[in-house]
């Protein structure tokens, strides 16, 4: 296993490259020039060549690649054009508040989901397999930005139990008010992974439920619970990577109900970004956000192989 | 009377005296890779220096342990596996020099076990043995497909366009039988090609290759681990362990008196007719030792009943047994030079 | 994933059907299916031939019939911020929404299945070069990776259909080279070979048949999603520009208008939800029907 984990260690080395190339040729595929921006109207064409000199432009782009990324690797992702600060430490408080929003959303989606998805399939093709069977087409068939209105419609317009927008004032507690404000996008953006971690778990358990060790356990005369606890077992290892990777999911797809709640995540962070044409705060946000999906998968999968025997015996 | 057959096929070159097939020293080598760089670690010896040739007209029977590497000789035999080391020379031309290997496919086919898996299931049966007739540029090759389907006992109108899944076992393997046939081969190589069918139609198909051998002047390779079987059908018989040949020679010699110790114990597990000749010895137990790392010597030493030191310690090279001098062996009893205590005087095997 | 062809096994053995007839025997019995795809051809019809409908400009706003409700006379669905009739846009705006919601999909097939096929017949170097490339994308969540092509390249329809493709080329990829793999190692594609048919003829004729289909229903499971990405990205601005009929755009612009008329306001997410339900049911039975499993 310790060759397996090294290797899967090691394994992240060219896909974090990939990442950061792949980021780094955003701001080189964006129509126009990275300086519009900021650059003064009347700017002569001294005046530009200077500036670009000043943000490396001039350089061939694997010369900048190799500098912007030396650059990374030491936690700098150079300044916002917008805002002039620099980049990595807007990220870092984005991101905190995106990881809270992903946290509470998960502790909604993963519950739930893994309890209908086990009803569904220990009842099979019954009226309940049926009901959560519909619940979660239809949740992962919602547009969850349009969900998310829909809440603030209800709840916040003409209920007003629940503020619409933001994440409260000051630094995120856990308290009332904050956790007031991350009810609704929270909720919102649980429904895509109820409904994916609720189809999984649904074929996963039926699918062990009509193996024959199981009927072996029931011929043993073992209790419904005892062969129960057989089949969580079986289904743990893809059960947890399935969840790691909705964790991820829910980080990047948190993008759009940031926007509709706006929530100061990495989501607004990037629409900001965007629309201010910052394409250093839209690179370094990307960067980081990618880079940590891959630490999410490293986890899932070592996490995996340290559950699933299969794994942990080659 | 398949000889004046084979003498008729204008693709005889060599002769009846010239072998069709003569293997010499096939090689085939599988490395496994692991550990953190992938690097190659070990080696699967599957088949190490096999030598031996293949008759016009005769049929050549392959017996041997799952994993001795009957398939993979088969699969070298065809091309599907690249050789590591060895020659093939096909009637007198050597393979890769005087004839390409996509000249002696037209020749050599084969006939697979699975018969569900060797068949495409998006094409009608007709279109499957069809295919190498046209890919070869044959005339009318669905024509040829009904032909065929015809000889292999499965009336073409009612079989032509069905699918695989919509046929028996015995039928697909017909099928694949006649798909073989289709691309007019000399030798045709059939690897367990009975093995997964019922006893009853396993006799049928069997009897259905003895018509169609003479039919056409076949030669066939039949791989099996069934002993019966491959003496109802062999005309020789070679046997296999751990890669390597242990035992070749006409199948009245060998099933009459064996001589490797492990072509013996492969036989006493056959179950006798004779109330009065029962199994009273055990068979061969355990199981083969692991092709990654083969016993020194003789590969069966390990095994071997009679295993004395210089078995682990060279190699017994094929020599000739008892009276039949087509019958080779490769056991240090049989060499009076070994020094093996029982050299010389006959094994009591 | 592993996606394995579950080879058809049917129970009547008998006639000279083939296997795509079976294919669609199986779907009609399907009641859900056969719905969706009823519903799906009218959303797409409408949209086809919205010009031929008898609606009102979908460009036309008026100052003085602001955000009416539904119901309102001569305008059943009410109309927008702008005064514009919702009907005339919800019909139009399928126009815009299905096809850049859609093509992105059927380009990544093509692409997609090329890519992978090649990566699992040919295996060995040309398979690791592919495979890997493939792994770099996948570090990103879908949606992050569109928003960050698309927030590159800025607002537009090519660019979203640019961006999106992207996103759902090494997903099917993917699926197609273990599809492939799997295939490759059966004894036909050996006794084909045997036969002495070259690569590419094999491919035509043993592969691409068993391999497309399980591809092709994998494929038709990712519309729903690109469908709610791609209004998502004109809902974020960075998609179809204003003042185009698109759902996801209508949704964004009539954000403003949720205290005054939320039924208004909601009716192009009910669009995109009714399409990617339809999608998502129709692909279900597809896979049923194709015998697919994964």
């Amino acid at each position: 296993m310790l060759v397996y984990l090294l290797r899967r260690l090691l394994y992240v080395c060219p896909v974090a490259i990939g990442v950061s190339a792949i980021c780094f040729m955003l701001v080189h595929v964006a129509p126009g020039d990275p300086l519009t921006a900021i650059m003064a109207v009347d700017a002569t064409a001294q005046e530009q060549e200077a500036m670009r000199a000043a943000y490396g432009l001039d350089k061939p782009l694997p010369t900048q690649y190799v500098i912007w990324l030396g650059k990374a690797v030491q936690g700098d992702l150079g300044k916002s054009i917008a805002s002039g600060r620099p980049v990595a430490g807007e990220v870092i408080g984005a991101v905190q508040n995106s990881l809270v929003l992903a946290f509470a959303a998960s502790l909604i989606a993963f519950p739930l989901g893994i309890f209908l998805g086990f009803l569904a399939g220990y009842f099979r093709d019954s009226w309940i397999d049926r009901a959560v069977t519909t619940v979660a087409i239809a949740g992962v068939s919602l547009p969850n930005y349009w969900l998310g209105i829909v809440l603030v419609i209800i709840f916040s317009v003409t209920l007003g139990w629940l503020p619409a927008m933001g994440a409260g004032d000051g630094a995120w507690m856990w308290d009332f008010t904050h956790l007031s404000h991350i009810i609704l996008p929270a909720i919102t953006l649980s429904v895509v992974p109820i409904g994916i971690v609720a189809r999984t778990m649904r074929a996963l358990v039926g699918e062990i439920y009509s193996m024959d060790f199981v009927q072996a356990l029931y011929a043993k005369g073992l209790h419904r619970g005892d062969v129960l606890r057989h089949v969580v077992r079986n289904a743990a290892p893809t059960g947890l990577s399935v969840m790691g990777i909705q964790l991820g999911y829910l980080l990047g797809g948190s993008i759009l109900i940031e926007t509709v709640f706006n929530w100061p995540g990495t989501g607004f962070l990037l629409s900001n970004a965007i629309f201010q044409r910052d394409l250093p705060l839209l690179q370094g946000t990307i960067l980081v956000l990618a880079l940590f999906f891959v630490l999410v998968n490293l986890t899932v999968d070592v996490a995996q192989a340290i559950i699933d025997p299969r794994i942990k015996r080659s | 009377m398949s000889e004046t057959d084979t003498l008729r096929d204008n693709r005889d070159r060599g002769g009846p005296a010239q072998p069709l097939v003569l293997a010499q020293n096939l090689t085939k080598h599988f490395p496994i890779r692991s550990g953190l760089l992938n690097r190659q670690t070990a080696t699967v010896h599957a088949v190490d220096g096999v030598s031996f040739a293949v008759h016009k007209g005769e049929t050549l029977g392959i017996v041997g342990e799952s994993g001795c590497g009957k398939s993979t000789t088969a699969r070298l035999l065809i091309g599907l596996i690249e050789l590591d080391d060895g020659t093939i020379v096909f009637d007198g031309d050597a393979l890769g020099s005087a004839i390409s290997l996509r000249d002696m496919r037209k020749s050599v086919q084969m006939v697979f076990q699975d018969s569900y898996a060797s068949l495409n299931p998006r094409l009608t049966i007709e279109e499957t043995i069809a295919f190498g007739p046209k890919v070869q540029g044959l005339a009318d090759p669905l024509g040829r497909a009904r032909d065929l389907l015809g000889k292999v006992g499965l009336d073409p109108n009612r079989f032509a366009h069905r699918y695989p899944h919509e046929l028996s076992g015995g039928q697909r393997q017909r099928v694949n039988i006649a798909r073989a046939l289709a691309m007019s081969p000399r030798l045709v190589i059939l690897d367990e090609a009975v093995s997964a069918l019922d006893k009853s139609v396993e006799a049928q198909v069997l009897n259905l290759l003895c018509d169609l051998k003479d039919e056409f002047g076949l030669t066939y390779v039949f791989i099996s681990h069934d002993l019966n079987v491959v003496r109802f059908i062999s005309d020789r018989v070679l046997v296999m362990y751990l890669g390597e040949v242990v035992e070749v020679g006409p199948v009245e010699a060998i099933y009459g008196k064996q001589a490797h110790p492990y072509t013996a114990s492969l036989f006493s597990a056959m179950p006798s007719m004779d109330p009065d000749n029962r199994t009273m010895e055990p068979p061969l137990s355990g199981d083969p030792p692991n092709p990654v790392n083969p016993p020194s010597g003789c590969r069966f030493h390990t095994r071997c009943r009679f295993a004395e030191d210089v078995c682990s310690g060279a190699k017994p090279a094929l020599a000739t047994f008892g009276n039949h001098p087509d019958h080779l062996a490769a056991c240090h009893m049989h060499d009076p030079a070994s020094g093996h205590s029982l050299a010389g005087a006959e094994a009591s095997a | 994933m592993s996606t394995a062809i579950a080879l058809a096994a049917s129970a009547s053995t008998s006639g000279r059907r083939g296997y795509w007839s079976g294919v669609l025997k199986r779907f009609s019995r399907d009641p859900v299916a056969v719905g969706c795809t009823v519903i799906l051809l009218v959303l797409i019809l409408a949209a086809i031939f919205a010009p031929y409908l008898d609606l009102a400009d979908p460009y036309k706003g008026s100052m003085i019939k602001r955000l009416r409700p539904v119901g309102t006379e001569g305008l059943p669905l009410g109309t927008d911020e702008q005064g514009r009739d919702m009907l005339a846009r919800l019909i139009y705006g399928g126009r815009l929404t299905l096809y850049v919601g859609l093509m992105p999909v059927v380009f990544a097939f093509f692409i997609g299945a090329a890519l992978g096929v090649t990566a699992g017949y040919v295996g060995g170097f040309v398979n690791t070069v592919i495979m890997r490339v493939v792994d770099i994308f996948f570090a990103f969540p879908s949606v992050l990776l569109a928003i960050a092509i698309s927030g590159a390249l800025g607002a537009g329809i090519v660019n979203s259909l640019v961006s999106l493709t992207i996103v759902f080329i090494p997903p099917i990829t993917r699926v197609a080279e273990s599809v492939t793999s799997s295939v490759r190692s059966l004894d036909y594609i050996d006794a084909a070979k045997a036969s002495g048919g070259d690569a590419f003829t094999i491919v035509r004729v043993h592969v691409l048949g068993n391999v497309l289909g399980p591809v092709f229903v994998y494929a038709t499971s990712l519309t729903s999603v690109c469908m709610i990405l791609a209004a998502g990205l004109s809902f974020l601005g960075i998609g179809v520009k204003p003042p185009e009929p698109e759902w996801g755009l209508m949704l964004n612009t009539l954000r403003t208008a949720i205290y005054v008329n939320p039924v208004v306001a909601a009716l192009p997410g009910i669009m995109i939800f009714i399409t990617s339900l339809c999608l998502n049911l129709l692909s279900d039975g597809l896979r049923s029907a194709m015998n697919v499993r994964d």
